[in-house]
């Protein structure tokens, strides 16, 4: 055992003051949208009769989209903002919470559709959540798609401040170290926008390596394969060498399998590093530096805190993770958000000098 | 420490290297256009034999796609797992603080000289006109 304090199962208390860096707004529908589209696109939704673009990832009906007691007594979890308030900004105290929209113009196959969708809900949400409560911010939800698109979406929206990340989903056309994404890299750095990459997949390709999963069990578990491969290609094609100042988050990606990854990844390295030689750096170096985590889901046992000790060590980077209730997702009963067995010193590091430090915009609002 | 002959000059022409035992040690020692470098014949990572490994250049590069290739000849890259060890220092180019082979003092030294001593000539024989390598250990 090392000499640090364990904090205790936290509850409201602990969290008091922190910062969400992952809650899910629910869109209840198109018709919601509608309103912040143009002519065509409202047209064209009503007469085609389409709707429904909740991600597959997350069917509405699934246990982990909605914790039991946060489900609303109707529509869709996450829909009811002043259920959203009660439950995921005073129940935990939270000063500020980071909205990630999930829904399907980040995945449509339409290029055009997709890009009409993520500028509605960009709009939607800055007009009826963020104008509703100043402890609100948002990702900009964009259609990575269309590259181009979402550079633009990007750009048309970033002078708005209470946007502080670029969304995308874990698995999308390609891997993300492909240049063809690098225009929304050079975006991001442009504007001081993080990239946030949340479970969840555009389905081009089965979500695992070997094949379509028959089940959701299958499905949801090997979400962890999917950043995998999306952090090897980033660092293997030299993005982050060619994007000094980008920054990565890990949104609902479990971090317990961060220890064995990086240390596979810094072993085989050694060996191989001749045909990268732009990884200049141990891999764990170059994440640890460049990529943040959210802490729903941690995966580990609620209630061994030395095994949750363990694995903060050997992640070994106080400034990695990042407070997250991941409401109205099903990850945790009650108030206990944070595993227990963090050392106070991180834990005060992870509910709010990390999220501010890996968030430049907050730092706006705070001060 | 004391000095030991471990080859005739003529017999470790440049980019060439040798494997020796001196004093129960193997070392491997390299010939880089001249110069002469005798490292610990036993990898810091698991113990591979560096000597049977494959002599080639650093590479680098300043932007992602774009390869250089510089000193050619003066990287070791071990046969095991191939970590590459700069043969002038010993030093891993991993973790060059860390991870390092040991590294030897070699001296070229005249026959004449040798025969003086106090140099140690157990399987070379010396002759005064010749140039040997000899390895300090
Ligand atoms: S033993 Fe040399 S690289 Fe593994």
């Amino acid at each position: 055992m090392t000499a640090v304090t364990l904090s205790r199962a936290a509850s409201g208390p602990v969290t008091r003051g922190a910062i969400d860096c992952d809650i899910h707004p629910g869109i209840p529908g198109i018709a919601t949208l509608l309103p912040y589209m143009n002519e065509f696109w409202r047209d064209s939704f009503v007469r085609r009769g389409m709707d429904g673009f909740d991600m597959a990832s997350y069917p509405p009906g699934a246990p982990i989209a909605c914790r039991a007691d946060w489900r609303p007594a109707a529509g869709k979890p996450g829909t009811d903002l002043a259920q959203l308030r009660r439950q995921a900004l005073d129940g935990f105290g939270t000063s500020i919470a980071i909205c990630n929209p999930l829904y399907g113009g980040q995945v449509a196959v339409s290029e055009t559709m997709g890009a009409a969708i993520c500028s509605a809900i960009n709009d939607w949400i800055a007009a009826e959540w963020l104008d509703a409560d100043p402890r609100l911010r948002a990702s900009i939800v964009v259609p990575a798609q269309a590259p181009h698109l979402a550079v633009e979406e990007i750009e048309r929206l970033a002078g708005d401040r209470r946007f502080v990340q670029i969304l995308l989903p874990a698995a999308a056309e390609l891997l993300y170290g492909k240049s063809y994404y690098w225009p929304i890299w050079t975006a991001a750095e442009k504007h001081g926008l993080p990239v946030g990459l949340h479970a969840g997949s555009m389905y081009r390709y089965a979500p695992t390596s070997n094949g379509w999963p028959s089940h959701y069990l299958h499905d949801y578990v090997s979400q962890s394969q999917t950043f995998e491969d999306q952090l090897l290609s980033l660092l293997s094609e030299g993005v982050f060498l060619r994007f000094p100042k980008l920054r990565l988050v890990l949104l609902e990606s479990g971090v317990s399998w961060l220890p064995g990854f990086l240390w596979r990844s810094v072993k085989t390295w050694r060996g191989v590093r001749s045909e990268v030689p732009w990884v200049k750096r141990p891999p764990a170096e170059i994440i640890r530096e460049r990529v943040r985590l959210t802490m729903q889901p941690f995966d580990v046992p609620a209630d061994d805190p030395v095994a949750v000790a363990d694995i903060i060590r050997q992640i070994d980077a106080d400034e990695m993770l990042l407070f997250a209730t991941d409401y109205p997702h099903w990850q945790f009963e009650g108030d206990r958000a944070i595993p227990p067995g963090i050392p106070r010193e991180t834990l005060r590091r992870i509910l709010r000098d990390n999220p501010l430090a890996t968030y430049p915009r907050l730092q706006e609002s705070i001060a | 420490m004391s000095k030991h002959v471990v080859a005739a000059v003529a017999d470790l022409p440049p980019g060439s290297r040798k494997l020796v035992m001196v004093k129960g040690r193997p070392i491997a020692v390299f010939n880089i256009g001249g110069d002469f470098f005798g490292l610990m014949n036993r990898c810091p990572h698991q113990g591979g034999d560096l000597c049977a490994g494959e002599l080639t250049g650093l590479v680098t590069a300043d932007r992602p796609g774009e390869y250089r290739m510089s000193r050619p000849g003066e990287i070791i890259r071990c046969p095991w797992h191939g970590w590459e060890f700069d043969v002038r220092t010993g030093q891993s180019w991993c973790e060059p603080g860390r991870i390092r082979t040991k590294q030897y003092p070699v001296e070229v030294a005249s026959g004449d000289a040798l025969v003086k001593g106090p140099y140690i000539a157990e399987t070379i024989p010396v002759a005064v006109e010749e140039e040997y390598v000899v390895v300090e250990v």
